[in-house]
């Protein structure tokens, strides 16, 4: 079982509070995780990444364990400890006023 | 009693607004989709508790919602806004080419006759449409494909479609407008579309005569005569007695032409409203006063309309779609402001009330009148 920590803003679009929670079959990369997170909340499709590209948003960051994933290539596998469910996959959105 | 359901967009989500035919007292809900921009929202003229709602951020993108009960509940419909084919490119502000790139929905206009089938208006400029009430999104390329795209610039608020009007004579008449681009006309059901902008005249183009590059912030049309049109642009409000192949200015004694909403009286067509704004660089009303003037004469001859309005260190400004009608006699007329105030007036403008105050800033209002 993956966590995953929603921003605020999609956390209300889904209707959820805390984590989520997705199984992953299979690798748990970047693609399985938000494949596994669309399927459950159809609604967030867009919401992180290009419908058509599946290019992440521009204002929107991955972390886990104290790292930046934003930019590894989204097959990479992410790291154990997310694998395993013990930290979560981190989606943020980029920090701004307004 | 009849009863009017006011649909307020804004900067931070969504509220409705409701009261009887008195329209004297008002239920305020929301926010709804709060944190959100909602840059639109409308009921369906066929079935009233069909509305749709405009949903985004720059964050986290196009989000479309549904109600089919009047706004007590809404679900997540399809937000896949796919241009058809090649994107090209259009004028960025410096003139240079910049491609195509879908931003949000400025604009839902549901069809007047069928609850599923719903347009939008859409940055970077073209129109989709939805026959299945929302789940999926098919643009109509012949206006975003017109030879004179490549020549199409943003306004200031982004390359937007942000007007459609539907004509209830003519089934498949459809008029849009684009800022900067102009006013286009389709007889086809949006199939094939023709740029419809003589006699406007724009100075903050090379040539201000020309057939695209106009900023055009509305147009408005009576229902009962379609084939008239009023239009308040960047400077100068314009009117077209011919389905907008051609226009003269009517603007008239206004204190000033520049503004962004217009709108026409329910009952008396040549009745119309506008909101004048101080100039392009200051929007905010003259003088620190809100005032929305109102012509009986479809143009030319203007008065100012202040009763309950602020008229003194006012500076808030009434966006292109924060304006609306409702149908119920005597007609009434709203007006939302960037101060997160709704205005109401029940009797076409004499007199006017806040409906809410201190929301966040109001992008859109719509009024639907309920049986």
């Amino acid at each position: 079982m993956i966590r995953v920590v929603l921003p605020a803003h999609l956390r209300t679009l889904t209707g959820v509070s805390g984590e989520v929670k997705v199984d992953v079959e299979g690798p748990v990369t970047q693609r399985a995780v938000l494949d596994a997170l669309e399927v459950c909340y159809p609604m967030l499709r867009g919401t992180i990444r290009d419908q058509v590209t599946h290019q992440r948003r521009a204002f929107v960051r991955f972390f886990a364990c104290e790292q930046d994933l934003s930019h590894e290539p989204p097959d990479s596998p992410l790291p154990e400890a997310v694998a395993a469910g013990a930290e979560p996959f981190l989606v943020i959105g980029a920090m701004a006023g307004g | 009693m009849s009863g009017v359901r006011v649909l307020i967009g804004t900067r931070k989500g969504a509220f409705v607004a409701t009261a009887d035919g008195t329209r004297q007292r008002w239920d305020v809900s929301g926010p709804h989709f709060g944190g959100w921009e909602i840059y639109h929202l409308k009921g369906s003229p066929a079935d009233p508790n069909r509305l749709y709602a405009s949903q985004s951020s720059s964050w986290f993108g196009q989000i479309i919602q549904r109600s089919s009960d009047g706004g007590t509940t809404w679900e997540t419909v399809g937000n896949k806004f796919a241009y058809d084919g090649p994107t090209g490119t259009h004028q960025w502000y410096d003139g240079t080419p910049h491609p195509w790139e879908f931003a949000r929905v400025w604009h839902l206009e549901p069809s007047l006759g069928d609850p599923d089938t719903v347009y939008a208006g859409v940055e970077d400029a073209a129109i989709f449409r939805s026959t299945d009430g929302g789940h999926s999104w098919q643009e109509l390329p012949g206006l975003r494909t017109h030879g004179s795209a490549s020549a199409w610039q943003p306004g200031a608020g982004g390359m937007c479609l942000h007007t459609i009007l539907l004509d209830p004579g003519r089934p498949g008449r459809i008029f849009v407008a684009i800022s900067a681009a102009g006013a286009f006309r389709s007889d086809d059901g949006g199939g094939l579309w023709q740029p419809i902008n003589r006699g406007l005249r724009s100075e903050q183009i090379p040539n201000p005569t020309a057939e695209v590059g106009h900023c055009v912030h509305r147009i408005a049309m009576h229902r009962s005569r379609p084939g008239v049109l009023f239009m308040q642009k960047h400077w100068d409000v314009m009117r077209s007695d011919d389905g907008g192949e051609s226009w003269r200015e009517v603007s008239g004694n206004l204190p000033t032409d520049f503004g962004f909403p217009i709108d026409v009286h329910a009952h008396e067509p040549e009745t119309i409203y506008v909101v004048p704004i101080k100039s392009d660089s200051e929007h905010y009303p003259p003088d620190g006063k809100l005032r929305v003037y109102r012509s009986r004469t479809g143009g030319h001859d203007w008065e100012a309309l202040t009763n309950g309005l602020p008229q003194r260190h006012c500076y808030v400004n009434v966006l292109r779609d924060a304006m609306a009608v409702d149908t119920l006699d005597p007609c009434g007329v709203y007006v939302g402001t960037t101060g997160g105030q709704v205005y109401a007036s029940a009797d076409a403008g004499n007199r006017w009330a806040p409906i809410v105050e201190h929301l966040p800033s109001v992008v859109s209002v719509e009024v639907q009148t309920l049986p």
